[in-house]
């Protein structure tokens, strides 16, 4: 890939709201609800903005915090695109972003909040079993219900067609956690990981053990995104929308989170070949070119299998690639999770990692990278939809 | 008795994937196929992807198949589960089958004999009330298979 063309996008994030992130069922005080609406409003502080300034709302994965009660409970007086994401689970975290620029590229709104609220003590954990998968009937009967079992079956076949062992499954679980240990807002700040933690944990479902797995959190988190003209207005520094997209390739159906049967050539990977010609096209950028990353982070195997399908390195290289140091903050070439990411900080089904990817382009992360000017950042994957963006420094 | 527990979800067919459950609870396991291209499928779908008929016929797989890639699972997501814990889920193909794989469980094996690769028997679980799953072992390891 080679820069091509200078970026064709035209909106910026300005404003970024969290919780507090918690263990799941460490919020109790208030609904998950509650919880999403004053991310949000945190979200529309941080830009300068009020309710009142807000048209559109976007989320994912079926957020049960359905935007015309949003509207209702924060007072918004004209909703003018109120949309989600189709399917892929936490593969829609940056399609939410992204249709919110297509929204505002279009003039069919202004300013949009993409948010995903999750309490996963208040309503159910990912982890377990639950009722309407699509094509559940091809998996619970197997006992193949959660997504660490439906993707450790691709970090297995991954694992044994490539020269990737644990010691790199761990790297990517060793290097979430000090990254955490930076960020007093992770869950697990203050908790510190050895590699004989790490291999000293309960297997989950082989080849991942406990730390190869993200947490189950409750919380919630937002961004704000307008054109590039009014984020000049913005109280706080905008981050630029280079490029984002949203899609799968052919044949993924549900992809590893049913039947499992994805097109042979890209069944141990993300499904990010169909997506990164296009991440990278519409920003004018190569993987080289980018600074820093926040790859979804649901399970440790699936970060290497990004590493390869964006082209940060060879297929079959990631073990490799981690093992040189290379995503270690702060001197590898592509420092990586930088707040901790899914691992460590929180699983706000990626929300989080956009959030962190604002922070290192405004030059406020807890791990920042030096003079960092582009940030990648991944939606779920393995799942189908899924989608990136890419972020940069004004 | 099933190899799960008993309040372990079945299968709740659909107009979709209904010619499949048909074909298990008759002990077969039938795989969908365009009846104008014979483009094999799974799961099914009502429409053919590769040439968009829409008739279709079931047609048998063999009943050995090889794990294409599998799981130790060593937590329970759902209580049904305890009884057989650690178990393995693993993806199979059929020699003959091109483009269709299948999630199911390998039994009768230890866990750690598990590899890509190895071949595995079709034995069908029987949940009551006339529905069978399909589930693989190594083979001559269940005798009644």
């Amino acid at each position: 890939m080679t820069v091509v063309e200078g970026s064709r996008s035209r909106c910026c994030i300005v404003g970024i709201g969290q919780s507090e992130y918690t263990k799941w069922g460490g919020i109790k005080d208030r609904s998950q609800f509650q919880v999403t609406a004053q991310a949000i409003l945190a979200a529309l502080d941080d830009a300068g903005l009020r309710p009142e300034d807000v048209d559109g709302l976007t989320s994912y994965s079926n957020d049960s915090n359905e935007p015309h009660l949003m509207q209702v409970a924060l007072g918004i007086p004209k909703l003018r695109v109120a949309a989600m994401v189709w399917g892929g689970a936490g593969g829609g975290t940056c399609g939410s972003v992204s249709l919110a620029c297509s929204a505002i590229e279009s003039g069919r709104a202004d300013v949009v909040v993409a948010y995903r609220g999750l309490c996963q003590g208040q309503a159910r954990r990912f982890g377990r079993h639950g009722p309407g998968r699509v094509n559940g009937n091809f998996v619970d009967p197997f006992g193949l219900m959660a997504p660490p079992q439906m993707l450790a079956m691709i970090v297995q076949r991954f694992m044994h067609l490539y020269p990737i062992t644990a010691d790199h499954l761990a790297e990517v679980a060793l290097n979430a956690r000090a990254n955490a240990n930076r960020n007093p807002r992770a869950v697990m700040h203050g908790r510190t990981l050895t590699r004989e933690d790490y291999f000293a944990a309960r297997w989950i479902a082989e080849p991942l053990r406990l730390y190869d797995c993200c947490l189950e959190t409750d919380g919630a988190a937002a961004v704000v995104i307008t054109s590039r003209q009014r984020a000049r207005d913005a109280k706080s520094r905008p981050v630029e929308i280079l490029s984002a997209v949203q899609g799968s390739g052919p044949g993924w159906g549900n992809g590893a989170l049913s039947g499992h049967n994805m097109p042979d050539a890209d069944y141990a990977s993300t499904g990010y070949r169909t997506l990164a010609p296009d991440l990278f096209g519409a920003a004018g950028l190569a993987p080289k070119d980018i600074d820093v990353a926040q790859i979804y982070d649901h399970f440790s195997g699936m970060v290497l299998m990004a590493l390869e399908d964006l082209g940060f390195c060879g297929k079959g290289e990631s073990g490799a690639f981690v093992a040189s140091g290379a995503i270690r903050w702060p001197d590898g070439d592509l420092p990586l999770n930088t707040s901790g990411g899914q691992l460590s900080e929180a699983y706000v089904h990626g929300m989080n990692l956009i959030v962190e990817g604002v922070r290192q382009m405004r030059g406020t992360s807890t791990s920042q990278v030096k003079d960092a000017r582009t940030c990648l950042v991944t939606g779920g994957l393995g799942v189908a939809p899924s989608s990136a963006i890419i972020l940069g420094r004004t | 008795m099933a190899w799960f527990s008993p309040d372990m979800p079945r299968p709740s067919p659909n107009m979709d994937d209904a010619g499949f459950w048909e074909g298990c609870a008759a002990r077969r396991l039938r795989f969908q196929y365009c009846a104008q291209c014979a483009t094999a499928r799974h799961p099914p779908t009502p429409i053919c992807p590769a040439c968009r008929g829409t008739e279709v016929r079931w047609q048998e797989a063999p009943a050995q198949a090889e794990v294409y890639t599998y799981t130790v699972i060593h937590y329970a997501a759902h209580p049904a589960v305890n009884v057989r814990l650690p178990y393995v889920a693993a993806v199979v193909t059929f020699a003959g089958v091109d483009g269709v794989r299948l999630v199911s469980n390998i039994t009768d094996c230890e866990a750690s004999a598990v590899k890509i690769g190895m071949p595995v028997q079709l034995w069908w679980d029987d949940l009551g009330d006339g529905m069978f799953v399909p589930r693989f072992a190594p083979p001559g390891a269940r005798r009644s298979a």
